[in-house]
């Protein structure tokens, strides 16, 4: 507990404690933790003198932030009009399928969030579908199970690594 | 040139671009220059790079020839693409395994390689080098083209094509004011879709008063389908760099901010770069090149919110706020930033300003139309063969960026609309192709020229699920301040949703049509103002597609799930199990080598099927 | 002193004044929702429309937050002002049939049908609770969360708000709160008569002090009691 409150003290330091920075201090929890935790948000508040409410109103009106825990493995799904037009949210549909969510959720077992996004500027080779840092070009239906099946044996590799 | 030196003067900084002009005519040493943006990446740029180090490193030929890796080129249907000076050869849609041949035969023995050639798909001629490629033939790219001259992330390789040469003469040869005039003179106007005169916005912002003023650059590009100003910060950042500089020197700013998107990590990585390497040489910070003007400039990144990039919002989350629009008047120009004068410009607006203060006014207003000056760059995506950006003059018709650059529509299929502007622009229809592109003749057409998105749709797209798209959109991004845009893209989208759902009824157009009209009237910002322009052009030129999903309870171009179904067709199923077996429902009976059957009750539509047949057996109806 | 051209009649106008605040002094009735003279400007209700400019370039424009300018032309009952305030007010009774504020504003500009689905979300998203929770109350306990269709006001966490401390500002300036109506019939959903004028809320909720709906939740009046038990512990750890 106090290593995180360290760490959000240290973002907040970064910027000198300037309340014009919020945004900036928020994306930098938002990276580090995967998500907003209420406890980093109370402290904010607190160093920053800015009423929670309006940080809250910050933090639920940008797209980027979440107040919930995502998943380790973040799936985007592009729904710019390039990618609609070519088919995206068939493939939407397929991953909400195959993982048994729908967008803007997080698998229970915390390994895979859905989101969607309205454009990443990639619409040559649409439909795209980005899974942590990793861009995947023209997606078919078909190609899901797949690129599932490759972060799921990532995993289960990690997993025995950290086991031996 | 000892890279941490700083340039304490005009004089040294021309010397150092001659220096690097000289350098680079002199290089002897082939050249491959690899496309390398986002998109490139995603299709292998990095490893066919890496594969081309391998190949160099075995053989020992670093002295033999050289790789430069660069932003994108443009046209991105061939990336990876490839183009080896001397020569200019262009290789299309390169792979790793091809680097070894690359190496041993076009370079060592500059013999070429047939199959890496573009192949025009209706000639059938091969192109050795862009100039021979139709997709070039009509572009202007005075903006664009010199991304596929340097690596972005080498403020050397400016210098070597004469950049920051137009800084020097702005701070030498001429006064604040009549860089405004000039800019005035050559009729720019802002590329960020409204069209505001750049020239004014400049000498609004320079007369207001104010003891602090800031220059912005808004990279928040959230138009889908529109990516030039990813691809212009990913490949060329010191050219917009150096027009922000010059910029703000005639304003008399001394800070500024460059707000770019969280969605944009390449282009935001080249930006920080260059806006460092542009300091360390003292073309950035305190008495730039030992005058005494200063200028710092910030990077500000957005949030994930599509209305930051109306400029009222975009300041507002710059201070830490709610991207929430605000009144206008006062102007940002007037009170902007921290209620200080402020001049906001879109990433390719400022792009244009090196070469305009280069060439000349006159130069620049030789081109394009009478109301629109200079060329534009466009995103031709969707529907398309030949996908990229396009950089073409004004004045330039639909028809011709469409068919003669962009290649016609794949499959042959049937052209049916082209959708411009983005969220807030409309859908042009195929009667309509020979409009000339300007802001006002996109306009009177009942689009906008937007920031260019140039999304191309065919026969099997349907006009009504695109205004639900659209409508999808445009409820989710509203800020949710003015009554008109919330409530109002939410309505219009549940009576599109319900009329693609087969629930549609008579007087459904008439509702939409005048809610439209009260949500354009109504609201405050250019979100909501223009939120109903995707509902009104599709009813406006395809109100038959409407009427039929109301009516009819069809769907023509076989797309809303409720209005169609998938069917197989005897004659030309082989029996092969591909469907049966993708079928995620269970949906599909038969047997090898037996005609198959889709069970409609169980089917949910989701097009696996349709995506697995080999032989186009099965068809939507 | 500025010069401008309300209705066709020159007045004017002293510096930073908006355009409503300009109606007002001339006795220009114009109909307000999210404005309170004892509050900040907000622009969200889109009722005080008006017409500014001039042939062919005129534009509606919220005078509550537009401001007086030199030789404006300003026009305050023409058709587009009044078909465009009348689809505002058909938008608010689709969502808070309820109200009699609303169904008076509806009654008072001849909205006669209602043809979106009902939806009895009761809150607008004004946001006058907020202003008058931060400006007149000193508390801040609420605020706007979320953008787009999913906006909404309520408490931080959507839990009971350490800030608030039972006032009833909120449910005092509340256009849907204020008074509630019983009158619209099942098939209309427009009243366009008065039949009642009890705050019926409070009869409802007599103890409580605190009542927002699926707008807000302090966790007092809408949740279960272990909840609430859940929520004050949280609360206690905290401090």
């Amino acid at each position: 507990m106090d290593a995180e409150r360290q760490k959000v003290k240290s973002f907040i330091d970064k910027y000198n404690g300037e309340k014009r920075a919020l945004i900036a201090i928020l994306q930098d929890i938002q990276g580090e933790f995967n998500y907003l935790p209420s406890e980093s948000l109370r402290l904010v508040s607190e160093i920053l003198g800015i009423p929670l409410i309006d940080i809250i109103s910050v933090a639920t009106f940008y797209r980027s932030f979440s107040l919930e825990p995502r998943g380790k493995h973040l799936v985007t799904v592009c729904l710019g009009t390039a990618c609609h037009v070519r088919g995206g949210p068939k493939i939407l549909e397929e991953f909400e399928r195959k993982l048994n969510l729908k967008a803007g959720q997080t698998t229970l077992d915390k390994q895979f969030s859905l989101e969607t996004v309205a454009c990443l500027g990639c619409c040559a080779i649409g439909p795209v579908v980005v899974v942590d840092d990793d861009y995947h070009a023209q997606t078919t239906i078909r190609k899901v199970d797949s690129i599932l099946k490759k972060y799921r044996a990532k995993e289960k590799k990690n997993e025995e690594n950290r086991k031996n | 040139m000892k890279k941490t030196e700083k340039i304490k003067s005009i004089e040294k900084l021309y010397k150092t671009i001659d220096h690097h002009i000289q350098k680079r005519k002199s290089e002897e040493t082939p050249v491959l220059t690899v496309s390398a943006g986002t998109c490139g990446r995603a299709r292998g740029s990095m490893r066919v790079i890496e594969s081309l180090e391998k190949v160099i490193q075995k053989e020992n030929l670093k002295d033999q020839v050289r790789i430069r890796v660069t932003g994108c080129h443009g046209f991105c249907e061939a990336e990876p693409n490839i183009i080896l000076q001397p020569h200019n050869f262009f290789y299309q849609k390169v792979q790793p395994k091809d680097a070894k041949e690359i190496i041993s035969e076009t370079v060592l023995n500059d013999k070429i390689i047939e199959r890496l050639l573009y192949t025009d798909p209706s000639t059938e001629t091969k192109a050795l080098n862009e100039d021979e490629i139709e997709f070039y033939k009509k572009q202007r790219r005075i903006v664009l083209g010199d991304n596929a001259l340097i690596d972005p992330t080498e403020i050397g390789d400016y210098f070597s094509i004469g950049g920051y040469r137009s800084l020097a003469k702005a701070l030498t040869e001429m006064k604040p004011e009549e860089i405004i005039e000039t800019i005035q003179k050559s009729g720019l106007r802002g590329r960020g879709g409204a069209g505001f005169p750049t020239g004014n916005k400049w000498a609004f912002a320079r007369k207001a008063k104010g003891d602090t003023k800031y220059v912005i650059c808004n990279a928040d590009e959230g138009d889908p389908g529109a990516y030039m100003d990813r691809s212009l910060l990913e490949g060329n950042p010191h050219r917009v760099l150096e027009g922000m500089i010059i910029g703000a020197y005639a304003i008399g700013t001394k800070e500024g901010y460059i707000y770019i998107r969280d969605e944009y990590p390449l282009a935001l990585h080249h930006i920080t770069l260059a806006i460092e390497q542009a300091k360390e040489l003292g073309l950035l910070g305190e008495s730039i090149l030992g005058t005494d003007f200063s200028l710092d400039i910030h990077i500000a990144k957005g949030a994930g919110a599509f209305v930051c990039g109306e400029e009222t919002a975009l300041i507002a989350s710059i201070e830490g706020r709610v991207g929430e629009p605000r009144q206008r008047p006062p102007f940002p120009a007037v009170k902007g930033l921290w209620k200080q004068p402020t001049n906001i410009n879109n990433v390719e607006t400022w792009a244009n300003i090196p070469i305009i203060l280069q060439k000349g006014a006159d130069w620049f207003s030789q081109i394009g139309t009478n109301g629109s000056k200079g060329t534009k760059i466009f995103s031709l995506v969707g529907k398309i063969n030949n996908t990229g950006l396009v950089e073409v003059p004004m004045g330039i018709t639909l028809r011709e960026i469409i068919f003669d650059i962009g290649g016609g529509i794949p499959g042959g299929k049937e052209f049916k609309a082209v959708q411009t502007g983005g969220p807030s622009g409309g859908c042009i229809p195929k009667e309509k192709l020979n409009l000339p592109i300007d802001y006002e003749s996109l306009t009177a057409a009942g689009s906008i020229m937007g920031s260019g998105g140039m999304i191309v749709m065919d026969e099997n797209t349907c006009m009504v699920d695109v205004a639900k798209y659209f409508l999808n959109f445009l409820r989710d991004e509203s800020c949710g301040k003015c009554l008109s845009c919330r409530e109002g893209t939410q309505r219009m989208w549940e009576i599109v949703k319900d009329i693609t759902e087969g629930l549609g009824k008579e007087g459904d157009i008439e509702l939409l049509v005048t809610l439209a009209r009260a949500v354009k009237d109504a609201s405050m910002c250019g979100l909501g103002q223009t939120a109903a322009n995707p509902v009104l052009s599709t009813v406006r030129y395809f109100r038959e597609e409407y009427e039929a999903h109301i009516k009819d309870k069809k769907c023509p171009a076989g797309v809303c799930k409720n209005l169609i179904q998938y069917l197989i067709l005897e004659e030309k199923c082989t029996g092969c199990l591909a469907c049966l077996k993708i079928c995620s429902q269970e949906a599909i009976t038969g047997e090898l080598k037996k005609v198959h059957i889709i069970n409609q009750e169980k089917c949910i539509k989701c097009g696996a099927c349709f995506e697995a047949c080999n032989f186009d057996a099965i068809i939507i109806e | 002193m500025i010069t401008l051209k309300l209705n066709n009649v020159d007045v004017k106008a002293e510096e930073g004044w908006t355009l409503l605040e300009t109606a007002k002094f001339y006795g220009l009735e114009i109909p307000t929702l999210c404005y309170n003279e004892g509050l900040s400007v907000y622009g969200g209700c889109r009722l005080c429309l008006v017409e500014i400019g001039e042939e062919p370039n005129t534009k509606l424009v919220s005078s509550c937050t537009y401001p007086a300018e030199e030789g404006l032309v300003v026009r305050t009952g023409t058709r587009r002002v009044i078909e465009t305030r009348k689809m505002m007010i058909e938008l608010m009774l689709s969502l808070a049939p309820n109200s009699k504020t609303i169904q008076d504003l509806a009654s008072k500009f001849g909205v006669t049908q209602v043809r979106f689905k009902i939806r009895n979300e009761e809150c607008i998203l004004c946001g006058l609770c907020v202003r008058m929770c931060r400006e007149q109350m000193d508390g801040r306990a609420i605020g706007f969360q979320n953008r787009g269709h999913k906006r909404k006001i309520s408490t931080p966490f959507d839990m009971r708000s350490e800030e608030c401390r039972l006032c009833g500002g909120c449910i005092y300036i509340c256009p849907a709160c204020q008074l509630r109506c019983q009158g619209p019939q099942p098939d209309t959903d427009v009243c366009n008569a008065c039949l009642t004028m009890d705050p019926t809320c409070l009869d409802v909720y007599d103890e409580l002090q605190c009542w927002m709906y699926d707008a807000g939740r302090c966790g007092t009046c809408v949740r279960e009691e272990p909840e609430i038990k859940e929520a004050s512990q949280a609360l206690g750890k905290k401090k």
